[in-house]
């Protein structure tokens, strides 16, 4: 993937985010405070309005670029997650113009790692950790040296989104969502679902 | 929903912007976002920046002045500001000193805040942080990210402001903060609820004999409904969660009774002459009294009562002048 794949990719998340703005919101609104399509939206159409600036650029300093307009205009907590979760991958991916299946999946791994430690927290608690970590996993455990990306990436989506239907079955224990307690039970994670719908994209971008 | 606002989209802007107008002679505001500081930055003592969002005033920049605050920031009503915001507010005060961050214990601060600090640190500036939650009313109950931070904060404002005031270092302003915050402990109860702006409808219904008892400062829910009782007995409640949590007994305290924002200081000296009472019959030494909105929910009715122990060091901040809009020490 070179730098102009990775921001037509960016685009189409984008696209994405904004055709599931409103299920999004939806999901959050009954455990959480009902922002969080909105929220990526906003997010996203600034990054979309950035990327034609960086045509020219090394994909870690896109990557860089995309976080830091996630963390200043989407706010709450998933502005310093998701922002968290670019701008460690685009600190892997610096100074480099071509990304491999290895350096994506190492970019999942790092984004994992911040953001666990931005949000403090571990899977199992409600979380988009709940469908980064399968995905990651599955994606590795899958990888072979001559593996097509599509295929892989393809695991790593069924995963995330089987990620997302456990969320359903768990308590959640972080942020605004553990103010409802039990009543999180039966209830899909939104940022779970939103991580899902990005990984799906890039996957279907290949 | 029924407001003396000009445009939902421009409360937050136009608060500040009034704020400003208001107090030229403590505070100007930084270009970049809704951030006040001091309006004449002091070099040679540690520069103290708290804030969160908007909806509590005076808190935060109420607090910028002499003796309290060198910076505060103000996100969207009852919304975390973003980290950039936070660090434009830690570049302009930062000294050779270093800074305090000062963040009530909400999952978006401290997240925000953090990153604000990594955003510093990386330019050489020397950062660190206090988390505040002197909540009684949630510890392990629903809220599982921990207690929240309320108004208790203040009192670290305060006490952590007069210490770095002096050109104390780093550490010690640090330990003084987080002192006060081993050491004060809030609960509060509303009777009718605020309606941010942006959602157009109030964060939760009560009848007309009920009130939420635990509530936090954001409309979050509190512990449990309950029938609207008598002022006395609804002290009687928050009082025994209190001090049932830190031992009082024999000690010298400083008391707030901080009003929501919708309720009558009528109402709140009521609640204080109950309280005075039950502090005096349980032994315990009211110090200092503080009466009045300092940590508001915009325009809920309701009240929380704080206490802070007090030793011979703590006591003599409290006392320590400080001069900033809404807080005075001569």
């Amino acid at each position: 993937m070179d730098t102009a794949k990775v921001l037509d990719v960016l685009n189409a998340i984008g696209a994405k985010i904004e055709e599931q703005k409103e299920y999004l919101t939806e999901l959050d609104n009954v455990i959480g405070d009902g922002d969080h399509g909105i929220n990526m939206a906003r997010g996203f159409q600034m990054v979309e309005t950035k990327l034609p600036t960086l045509a020219d650029k090394d994909i870690g300093t896109i990557l860089k670029t995309v976080g830091m307009t996630l963390v200043s205009t989407v706010g709450g907590s998933s502005g310093p997650l998701y922002g968290t979760a670019f701008m460690k991958a685009g600190m892997t991916m610096a100074g480099k113009t071509e990304m491999s299946l290895e350096d994506f999946i190492q970019c999942l791994d790092v984004a994992i790692e911040g953001v666990k430690m931005r949000g403090k927290a571990v899977q199992g608690e409600k979380t988009m950790l709940d469908a980064m970590i399968p995905a990651l996993d599955a994606m590795k455990a899958a990888l072979t040296p001559d593996a097509a990306p599509k295929t892989i990436l393809e695991i790593g989506v069924g995963a995330a989104w089987e990620g997302v239907e456990y969320t359903k079955t768990i308590i959640a224990t972080k942020g605004r969502a553990s103010y409802v307690g039990e009543r999180s039970i039966g209830h899909q994670d939104p940022g779970a679902t939103s991580f899902s719908y990005i990984l799906e994209t890039i996957s279907n971008c290949l | 929903m029924k407001k003396i606002i000009n445009a939902v989209d421009q409360v937050e802007n136009q608060m500040v912007a009034g704020m400003v107008k208001a107090y030229p002679h403590y505070m100007k505001k930084l270009d970049c976002g809704n951030v006040v500081v001091r309006a004449e930055k002091k070099e040679g003592k540690v520069a103290l920046i708290s804030g969160g969002g908007s909806g509590h005033e005076p808190a935060h920049g109420g607090y910028v002045g002499k003796g309290m605050l060198d910076a505060a920031v103000a996100g969207t009503v009852y919304t975390s500001p973003t980290p950039d915001q936070i660090y434009e507010g830690i570049k302009a005060i930062a000294t050779d000193k270093g800074v305090l961050m000062i963040i009530k214990n909400y999952t978006g601060d401290v997240m925000n805040f953090e990153m604000a600090r990594e955003m510093a640190e990386m330019e050489g500036i020397k950062v660190d942080q206090v988390i505040t939650n002197d909540d009684v009313a949630v510890d392990g109950s629903l809220y599982t990210v921990g207690r929240r931070g309320v108004a208790g904060t203040v009192f670290v404002h305060k006490i952590a402001g007069a210490l770095a005031e002096t050109g104390a270092e780093l550490e010690d302003v640090k330990a003084v903060a987080q002192k006060v915050i081993d050491n004060v402990r809030t609960m509060g109860v509303a009777i009718n609820p605020s309606t941010v702006p942006a959602a157009g409808e109030p964060g939760f219904h009560l009848e007309d004999d009920e009130m939420e008892v635990g509530i936090g400062i954001h409309g979050e829910p509190g512990t449990h409904t309950d029938k609207l009782k008598p002022a006395d007995e609804i002290v009687d409640i928050l009082l025994e969660k209190i001090l049932a949590d830190i031992d009082y007994s024999e000690s010298d305290v400083a008391v707030m009774i901080n009003g929501s924002g919708g309720t009558p200081l009528m109402e709140l000296f009521i609640v204080n002459n109950h309280v005075a009472d039950v502090l005096e019959e349980k032994g315990i030494h009211v110090y200092k009294t503080l009466v009045g909105n300092y940590m508001t929910s915009l325009e809920q009715e309701g009240f929380s009562i704080s206490l802070l122990k007090l030793d011979d060091q703590t006591k003599e901040l409290l006392d320590a002048a400080a001069d900033t809009p809404a807080y005075k020490e001569a």
